[in-house]
């Protein structure tokens, strides 16, 4: 069986993804994993996964364009000018004196 | 090349990553499998020349730093092993390879360890050497070797700590102590310099090409030369070539050609010390063969 194997560095901290190791069974997978991850002192905590249990999901379609819920979805500088220009505040605006 | 193949380099030549699950070209799985399970045998062979001084070790805090060290290396190739079977080998059968005389293992491990100045003189440099190709495989394209080797890095740098002492302590000892790793240096500086391999362009090397390694042999070697040279002479040690000069103006090492056709021959199985490792590797392996067995049966 392979056993996929998380550390914690310290109290607080997340699990971070370390490695795997390959054991017949969970009593064999701790020892590796003990002796792998932990036998300096590095981890304060390991998490054991057996790498069947794990359920991966690595697409995320946007079907509906959902920008406005993304940084990217909004273009405040074109607006922003213009509404300045609007106001005529633009010389003042911060930066203006680089253009 | 096909398109998708086309699209792959250019991913991984501008800095992309591959996880096991990606689609990937069969060359690129093919040559990673190659490379990355020469340096898990690596690792495994590395351990046999330390080993003979466990019992020999000067001290008993040298004997536990020494076993401590081979625990490390071992753990090394149980890591980088892992990596191979995800890419589609067996371990077993990265073994069987290896006790064939199939698979390569690294160079400087195809030489016997005389004295216990030899001893120091791999902790120190050997790993020296070791951990310039390592760090430079932070960046591998290939993600699960690349995470691994922070790991092996980190203890690497234990190695090189404790090298350096059983060098320090030595020439800091008798006459008799200093001329022990004198003569280990001699012998040890032509293996070192075949280390990082011929001095292939980098675009002319399929490894750098796919960025499975991230710089040239030659960058490499000249990384090496540069960190440690100065470390070497300052304790008052001879670097066994009289050619062996840094260039001010460009910063490069120059120093006499090694011989590349004979690196060839030694890791292909006809250094000084390849038949014995190798001999001793297969007896291990049967020995222990029934450990597996029983192991195995009772988790069942």
């Amino acid at each position: 069986m392979i056993f996929e194997v998380f550390r914690q560095e310290r109290k607080g901290q997340p699990f971070q993804h370390a490695g795997s190791v390959t054991a017949p069974n969970e009593e064999f997978a701790e020892i590796y994993a003990r002796e792998q991850y932990g036998r300096r002192q590095e981890s304060v905590a390991l998490w054991l996964v057996p790498r069947d249990a794990l359920h991966e999901i690595d697409e995320f379609p946007d079907e509906f364009g959902m920008k406005y819920r993304r940084v990217d979805g909004y273009s405040i500088k074109a607006r922003l000018r213009e509404a300045r220009e609007k106001a005529g505040t633009l010389e003042l605006a911060p930066g203006a004196s680089d253009e | 090349m096909d398109e998708r193949t086309t699209e792959f380099l250019d991913y991984v030549q501008s800095g992309g990553q591959v996880e096991t699950g990606d689609w990937m070209p069969d060359e690129y799985r093919d040559r990673l499998i190659k490379f990355i399970e020469m340096h898990g045998n690596s690792e495994l062979m590395g351990v046999l020349p330390e080993r003979d001084w466990i019992l020999r070790a000067p001290t008993l805090q040298r004997k536990l730093a020494l076993t401590a060290k081979i625990q490390d290396e071992v753990g090394h190739a149980q890591l980088i092993y892992r990596v191979v079977e995800d890419l589609g080998k067996p371990r077993s059968a990265c073994l069987d390879d290896l006790v064939s005389g199939k698979a390569k293992f690294h160079n400087v491990f195809h030489y016997p360890t005389r004295t216990w100045g030899d001893v120091g003189v791999i902790a120190w440099l050997v790993d020296a050497a070791a951990i310039v190709s390592q760090k430079a495989l932070l960046k591998c394209s290939y993600a699960p070797y690349a995470r691994i080797m922070k790991k092996i890095c980190w203890e690497e740098s234990f190695h090189i700590l404790h090298g350096r002492d059983v060098i320090l302590a030595l020439v800091t000892g008798t006459d008799e102590q200093f001329a022990l790793v004198q003569e280990a240096l001699d012998r040890w500086w032509e293996p070192l310099m075949h280390f990082h391999g011929n001095p292939i362009p980098p675009d002319e090397d399929p490894m750098y090409v796919w960025r499975i390694k991230s710089q040239g042999n030659e960058e490499a070697r000249q990384q090496f030369l540069e960190g440690y040279v100065p470390q070497i002479r300052e304790l008052g040690l001879t670097i066994p070539d009289p050619a062996l000069r840094r260039e001010d103006e460009t910063g490069t090492w120059l120093y006499t050609e090694p011989d590349w056709e004979k690196l060839r021959a030694v890791v292909t199985g006809h250094g000084p010390a390849s038949e014995e490792r190798l001999a001793f590797r297969r007896l291990s392996r049967e020995d222990v063969a029934w450990v597996e067995r029983v192991v195995l049966a009772e988790a069942a």
